[in-house]
């Protein structure tokens, strides 16, 4: 083949453009990191913590908007960029709201107890402590006794590394027998529904120790901090679920934006090819699934002291499946349409399901949003399915490119290659 | 001076059907071959015994000085041995530039952890840019492959088997949908990288076998029916029965 005459600009253009560029220096991370922080500080700003007009509530609403847009990301990661459609990645979430609240329950029972043995004639002892505990947690489960695996509920350090082991450790194995036989696709879908399912079923036994449908309640009180108020304590976590999904983006956008991300897009597309590329695709599907999955768990440990309760509702499918909803929507293999997604769709959940929506007045009959915005959402599903598969993120395209194109003075790329 | 790549008496079979047939085959260090059958002779079978896609019901595949066994190996484990594939129909990441195509294929190490913290160097940009050139895509190489045209794919995929440095190259039709000038071209190629290392180039077009001017082995009904130049072959009684004669 003649090498074709090279045209000097564009070779010019292609020589800077091979520098790598840093994954900070992306209009996309410096625009989000901006957005984040400025909508955080204005939020924590107005707050009635800070004699602003923003309810504790809202803030509440708002700081969790933030968690699920942080398992967005995850599974924007896992989904968009890697091609694993992942339906258990509100497991992982679950469990690690599971984790915490352990330690939130023990630690405020355990108070209580104490507090309550203290005009008693006799101190109680260590074990009669213990069992007042078990009694007062485990009683609305028929229960008295502790079960085993509370037994580091009472150190907030080992519940916390819980909440990055436990999701991490099911991701690892559960990842590592699926990959390891080379289920992809929908097969793949399938399995990560049944384990949601099986762990979800199994939570919801009494004896499974995490106290059956009842889940674990009264997380939005946190020990140690009773005399602070609730405004205050919304807005402490307002921050830290800002700052959880600044430092996910964050390293989102660090490992999509080098050779790593190179190969979990190449597996996402041609899978085979990579491999005979000589990368061990396992390796890298079994990485991304257990990071996110972790992710995921950090994120679940900073929702469920927001929501206030944890139950194994929230762990069932169809949560994971409205997640992958959520990215669809905003748009998949681009970071910030995950959270878009998230947000977007979360909070008009919120507010149609809240009873705010106006009804709809056919004369034969009436649209109640509260039951019908699910059909709302399934219609909008399948019509960004089938006309946009971009989602929302992909209206940012149609604002930047052709911009981007007329200030390059070039003809678009499909013209030059003639 | 021992084979780089040798295959004794493999077999294998789909759903009774015996797709290769007790096939022997051996290649030295710095060769060029060309395989040639008509189809369903077992030469794509035969590639993805190679590169450990398929497993075979009997036989041996051994490669390197060291005779070790290709049958237990991942294809990616294969692929690092120093087996390097380029498929029929152009597979290239076409979601990615073509920059970002020949990084993935070069040569580096392939764990998680080491792609992660990888940073682009200059003597890497160098060699990128040295193979862009070769292949004909300097100007391109910040374009998404998907873009390019059916022979620019061609010759993408090309670039990347000769990024991942490997030791034998398995080339399934490389010339299919070039023009004449991108034949010569390809042609060269091959011929100039067997000199240093092996090259297995399966084909269809015998005027292009021609050109490559290097020992063929007819494939036929899962085994080797006649190896030697191409005039020899080609004068065979059986093969132009099989083959050439239809």
């Amino acid at each position: 083949m003649a090498t074709p005459p090279t045209n000097p600009t564009m070779s010019e253009r292609g020589r800077s453009l091979v520098r790598h560029r840093s994954f900070l220096a992306q209009p996309s991370t410096i625009v989000v990191m901006l957005l984040l922080i400025a909508f955080t500080v204005s939020i924590v700003s107005l707050s009635e913590a800070a004699g602003g007009d923003i309810s504790t509530s809202l803030v509440k609403t708002l700081g969790k908007t933030m968690c699920l847009c942080l398992i967005a990301v995850a599974m924007d990661l896992v989904w968009g960029y890697c091609g694993i459609l992942s339906l258990g990645h509100f497991a992982f979430f679950g469990l690690g709201g599971y984790m915490v609240g352990m330690w939130i329950m023990y630690a405020r029972t355990e108070a209580i107890v104490v507090e309550a043995a203290r005009n008693a004639p006799l101190p109680p002892t260590p074990q009669e402590i213990r069992d007042a505990i078990g009694t007062q947690i485990f009683g609305v489960v028929g229960g008295s006794d502790i079960p085993p695996i509370w037994a580091f509920a009472h150190s907030l350090p080992l519940q916390l590394i819980l909440v990055v082991l436990v999701p991490g450790l099911l991701a690892l194995v559960f990842g590592w027998l699926a990959f390891r036989s080379r289920v992809t696709g929908v097969y793949l879908s399938i399995l990560t529904q049944a384990m949601t399912l099986a762990l979800s079923l199994y939570l919801f036994q009494n004896d499974s120790g995490l106290r059956g449908n009842n889940g674990l309640s009264g997380l939005q009180n946190i020990p140690g901090f009773e005399e602070v108020p609730q405004s205050v304590v919304s807005v402490a976590f307002f921050v830290a679920s800002a700052v959880a999904l600044g430092a996910g983006y964050l390293l989102a956008a660090w490992i999509v934006s080098g050779k790593f991300g190179s190969v979990i897009r190449g597996i996402r597309d041609d899978e085979p090819r990579v491999r005979f590329l000589g990368y061990q695709v396992e390796h890298y599907k079994l990485f991304v699934f257990t990071l996110t999955a972790i992710i995921a768990g950090i994120a679940g440990a900073l929702y469920y002291p927001q929501a206030g309760i944890v139950n194994p509702a929230e762990i069932a499918p169809i949560a994971s499946i409205y997640l992958a909803v959520w990215v669809a929507i905003g748009g998949r293999g681009r970071l910030y349409g995950a959270i878009i997604g998230a947000a977007f769709v979360s909070l008009l959940s919120t507010w149609f399901t809240g009873g705010r929506a106006p009804d709809i007045h056919l004369g034969f009959y009436t649209i109640q949003w509260v039951d019908w915005w699910q059909v709302l959402l399934g219609v909008a599903f399948v019509l960004v399915t089938l006309f946009a598969p971009k989602g929302i993120g992909g209206l940012v395209d149609l604002l930047v490119r052709p911009k981007r194109q007329a200030s390059a003075g070039q003809p678009a790329p499909r013209e030059a290659a003639e | 001076m021992s084979a780089l790549l040798e295959v004794a008496g493999v077999s294998v079979s789909f759903d009774g059907f015996r797709a290769i047939n007790n096939l022997s085959f051996e290649i030295e260090e710095a060769e060029l071959r060309a395989i040639i059958g008509p189809n369903g002779a077992g030469k794509t079978t035969f590639m993805d015994i190679v590169t450990g896609k398929t497993r075979p019901n009997v036989g041996k595949v051994t490669w390197g000085p060291n005779n070790i066994s290709l049958l237990k190996r991942s294809e990616a484990e294969i692929a690092r041995l120093g087996i390097g594939r380029k498929f029929q129909r152009p597979t290239v990441f076409e979601d990615q530039s073509v920059f970002d195509n020949l990084l993935m294929a070069l040569k580096k190490p392939r764990n998680p952890f080491a792609a992660m913290l990888y940073r682009r160097d200059e003597d890497d940009i160098a060699r990128i840019r040295a193979l862009a050139e070769e292949i004909g895509l300097t100007g391109a190489l910040m374009r998404r492959s998907g873009e390019l045209s059916h022979g620019q794919k061609q010759w993408l995929e090309i670039g990347m088997l000769l990024a991942q440095d490997p030791k034998l190259l398995l080339v399934d039709e490389p010339a299919a949908g070039m023009t004449v000038g991108e034949r010569e071209h390809t042609t060269r190629l091959l011929r100039e990288t067997a000199r240093t290392r092996a090259v297995i180039v399966v084909e269809h077009d015998m005027e292009f076998v021609r050109q490559l001017g290097c020992r063929v082995t007819v494939l036929h009904e899962g085994s080797v029916l006649a190896e030697g130049s191409l005039d020899y072959v080609t004068n065979d009684a059986r093969v132009i029965d099989v083959y050439l004669g239809r």
